[in-house]
């Protein structure tokens, strides 16, 4: 008699309530993003205007960008503190290519996103063959971005005719076109950003849920051992879902810049924070309990939403942490509270 | 008047009736031994009594007034103490025999604040005393046999008043020697008067203690078999159909090699040996634990090297450096202990029936990449057919099967395509008498590739292969032929291997 005569235990309570449950458990944020919407238009009819809409996604599809990566890291069972810093590094490395260097828009993006790749690797060096636990590989990587940041530059923000260390002037300036990945709307309604946010969720969301290699990438964080006794090569795998962690959030950082248009020092303070949030708050989308990518894009419009919402009734700018904290909170409290009991 | 009696007792999950209308009574000084197949409602009754689950409806009356334990402290309270499968969890490494006897006492509030090793030292000796036990109360908790960890885990029991004591599957990870030590101390319990309601597939086990065997099967309670039990009538009842004859019908001759071992060292310094494999036979390797029949397989299978050797596979050289080269090559193997070797956790993705068996052939069964779900269907679909898994589809999750269903899975994994060896690590774990029938049919079924078996039991060995190889200290030390007889029948009914002599060699921590 062993563990598994448990697992019907697990599942049982009396039919009726297991429908009402299901439908409650897998359906809960989307009824409360519906009834956040219709509260919030209510209050504010503004709300509701396609433009606003559109705005709310622009401004979170950086987060759903990152978070899509943790999604992927998750699902390996690791974790990646960097990417916070891997986009601000970005911003940094974006305007100095172009500012410093005078690269055009396709060399800086070719090289930014490289660059996020190969911090990703790095990571993966440290976790895959050096052994060094996830958090604490990611953690020492995120304390050394964050000062490397500051080194080319001596600690200055870069804008065109920045002053550099050496005394000397730089001559380039911001390529415009780079400024239309950040600036531009399709049909002159869907800023650009939220494509490609579209995009990565689409390609991720394939990646995870309908390939072998998301299957892996799974099995890899359910078991690794099992995974690599059944022949799966989970050290590859585990280095994959590292880089592309780290190449989105470099292409996070690139959307950044092209927003902002200069590269600041203290760009993307909160961005790991809400790209986890998001990614954790995707686990009780669905009723899934796991990482999943729609559930992380979901979670991140949740916050969007909750956000603009609240900014339109005039709450203040600082209470903002408080309340993607707040849903955090309920988010894991009903993946692993109440869902369970189901 | 019986020290317990459940009267009508029923409980359900969801539709399953893990308990319907049981009955059933246990007197004082009587070992009552319960058989049943995985999921007949041995481990259910036993979790009511004990106050992990309410019963759905029935009664339960312990000396003479009703019991209905919420909580297991309150069972064990009343006198109802159960000791579980896994005693590493009965003490902490780092701390003494002593403390570990005391665990409880000191979460109990009503104890003095200051516990003093002499205090300590005093306080277990009179428990041990009172329990009968001989234990090294100063020794390091983490230096003591499995057995010696039952017997704290016993005496702990006794310590807080037991009269009735529930013993899950205590042998299971003990050498024979061992289970002759807890058989005795058992013995001397009953003596006393305590009742001891007894859960086990040993029938060695059965046979040295029970008075009676209850068998369930369904959640009833079929039939009660007194002392001198017909154990094979007593496994048809429990799987509800005659057992075929255990032993393996000899088959004609093997085939080519398929795989050989030579001059092999598994460590630096161990006794090197030779192994040839040939197609169509199934070998098993037994020894007690820790003797190297997980490194051996283990190191076939590409996941850890071995310290000298040559290995060649189908006449070519073969060295795997990964499992995935050994896959690669045609080699298979389900890990001992399927829980951590092959099955991925309830509720994440990839613990369905299909995704179970899909996992090592992704790469071959889907080229572009993209899973296309009917094509593992059916693969899943076909070795459910083969090896009678019951499930309600192949999209069931596994953690809703039996252990011999989750089994048959795992091979079902490795047969879904072809290979020349098979590597099977303690497959027949947590499974019940039928399924290992089937699993056994299922192995010796096939004449196309090699199959070696690794077990710690040898009765299993026996009932499986052509052939027994016997390991210890990482060598193999002998080896017999079909018909042989490697275990001899003691007096006592327990059954032990040749090799029983050095039994109390190192054991593995690999």
């Amino acid at each position: 008699m062993t563990a598994q005569d448990n697992t019907p235990a697990a599942k049982s309570t009396t039919r009726t309530d297991d429908g009402i449950r299901d439908i409650l458990r897998s359906g809960a944020v989307f009824i409360l993003l519906a009834a956040l919407m219709i509260g919030f238009t209510l209050a504010q009819p503004a709300f509701i205007n396609i433009n606003n809409l559109m705005s709310i996604l622009q401004a979170v599809s950086v987060v759903a960008i990152l978070g899509a990566g943790v999604t992927v890291t998750l699902a390996v069972g690791g974790f990646d503190l960097s990417i916070g810093t891997v986009a601000a590094s970005s911003v940094m490395a974006a305007s100095y290519f172009m500012i410093v260097w005078g690269f055009g828009a396709g060399e800086t993006v070719v090289l930014v996103l490289a660059l996020g790749a190969a911090i990703g690797l790095l990571n993966a060096l440290l976790i895959v063959r050096l052994k060094v636990p996830d958090l604490l590989a990611t953690l020492a990587m995120m304390f050394l971005l964050t000062g490397l940041q500051l080194i080319p530059t001596a600690g200055r923000s870069i804008s065109p005719g920045l002053i550099l260390p050496d005394g000397s002037t730089a001559t380039g300036k911001y390529d415009p076109l780079f400024l239309t990945i950040g600036r531009s709307s399709l049909f002159g309604v869907v800023p650009l950003p939220v494509i490609l946010m579209a995009i990565v969720a689409v390609a991720l969301y394939v990646l995870t849920e309908r390939t072998r290699i998301g299957r892996l990438l799974f099995a890899t964080g359910g078991n690794e051992l099992a995974t690599r006794l059944a022949g799966g090569p989970t050290d590859r795998l585990k280095t994959l879902a590292y880089v592309i962690s780290g190449t989105l959030a470099s292409l996070g950082g690139i959307v950044v810049a092209a927003r902002v248009g200069r590269g600041d020092v203290s760009s993307g303070g909160s961005l790991l924070m809400d790209a986890v949030a998001a990614a954790l708050i995707g686990f009780a989308v669905l009723g899934l309990r796991r990482p999943n990518v729609f559930g992380t894009l979901v979670g991140a419009v949740f916050v969007g939403v909750l956000l603009n919402g609240l900014t339109m009734l005039n709450a203040p700018y600082y209470t903002q942490d408080f309340v993607k904290g707040a849903v955090l909170v309920g988010a894991l409290a009903l993946t692993y509270g109440i869902a369970r009991k189901a | 008047m019986p020290l317990l009696q459940a009267q009508a007792l029923s409980r359900s999950f969801g539709s399953t009736r893990a308990l319907a209308d049981f009955n059933f009574s246990i007197e004082r000084g009587e070992i009552v031994a319960l058989m049943g197949a995985n999921g007949a409602g041995k481990s259910t009754f036993v979790k009511i009594i004990s106050g992990v689950l309410p019963a759905d409806s029935g009664s339960v009356t312990f000396k003479g007034q009703a019991f209905a334990p919420a909580t297991p402290a309150e069972a064990s309270a009343a006198g109802v103490v159960t000791v579980h499968q896994s005693t590493d969890l009965v003490g902490i490494p780092g701390l003494t025999v002593g403390d570990a006897l005391l665990l409880n006492r000191f979460v109990d509030r009503k104890q003095p604040f200051f516990a003093s090793r002499g205090r300590v030292r005093r306080e277990a000796q009179a428990m041990l005393r009172e329990a009968g036990f001989d234990l090294p109360v100063d020794r390091d908790f983490a230096e003591l046999s499995a057995a010696e960890r039952q017997l704290v885990a016993i005496a702990r029991g006794l310590a807080d008043k037991a009269e009735l004591l529930i013993l899950d599957e205590p042998t299971a990870s003990l050498s024979a020697t061992e289970s002759r030590r807890l058989y005795a101390a058992l013995l001397d319990l009953k003596k006393r008067g305590i009742a001891i309601l007894y859960i086990s597939h040993r029938t060695a086990d059965l046979e040295a203690l029970a008075d009676r065997v209850a068998v369930l099967r369904g959640g009833r309670l079929v039939e009660s078999f007194a002392r001198p039990v017909n154990f094979d009538l007593a496994i048809e009842t429990m799987i509800g159909r005659p057992l075929v004859s255990a032993r393996p019908d000899a088959r004609g001759g093997a085939g080519d090699p398929v795989f050989e071992l030579s001059g092999a060292r598994l460590l630096p310094g161990s006794h090197p040996f030779d192994l040839t494999l040939h197609r169509g036979e199934v070998v098993a390797i037994t020894g007690v634990l820790g003797v190297g029949k997980s490194r051996l397989l283990s190191a076939i299978f590409g996941n850890v090297a071995v310290a000298e050797g040559e290995m060649r596979l189908a006449g070519r050289a073969y060295a795997p450096s990964s499992p995935r080269e050994a896959v690669d090559a045609g080699v298979a193997m389900a890990g001992e202990d399927r829980h951590r070797s092959s099955l991925m956790p309830a509720g994440w993705p990839g613990e369905s029936i299909v995704a179970t068996i899909s996992l090592p052939h992704l790469h071959r069964w889907y080229p572009t990449g993209f899973i296309q779900p009917r094509r593992e269907r059916e693969k899943a679909e076909t070795a459910i057919r083969r090896l009678g898994i019951r499930p309600s589809g192949p999209n069931t999750s596994v953690w809703t099967l039996s252990g011999g269903n989750q089994q048959k899975v795992v091979l079902a994994r490795w047969e879904a395509e072809p290979c020349k060896l098979l590597l099977l690590d303690e497959p027949f774990q947590g499974v019940d008498v039928g399924a290992r029938h089937d699993i056994i049919t299922a192995i010796r079924s096939r004449n196309d590739r090699a199959t070696l078996i690794a077990t710690s039991d040898p009765e299993e060995a026996l009932e499986v292969a052509d052939r027994v190889l016997t390991m210890d200290h990482h060598t193999i030390v002998q080896s017999s032929r079909h018909g042989d007889s490697l275990v001899s029948r003691h007096d006592d009914g327990s059954l032990t291997g040749r090799h029983d002599s050095r039994e109390n060699s190192s054991r593995e921590h690999a």
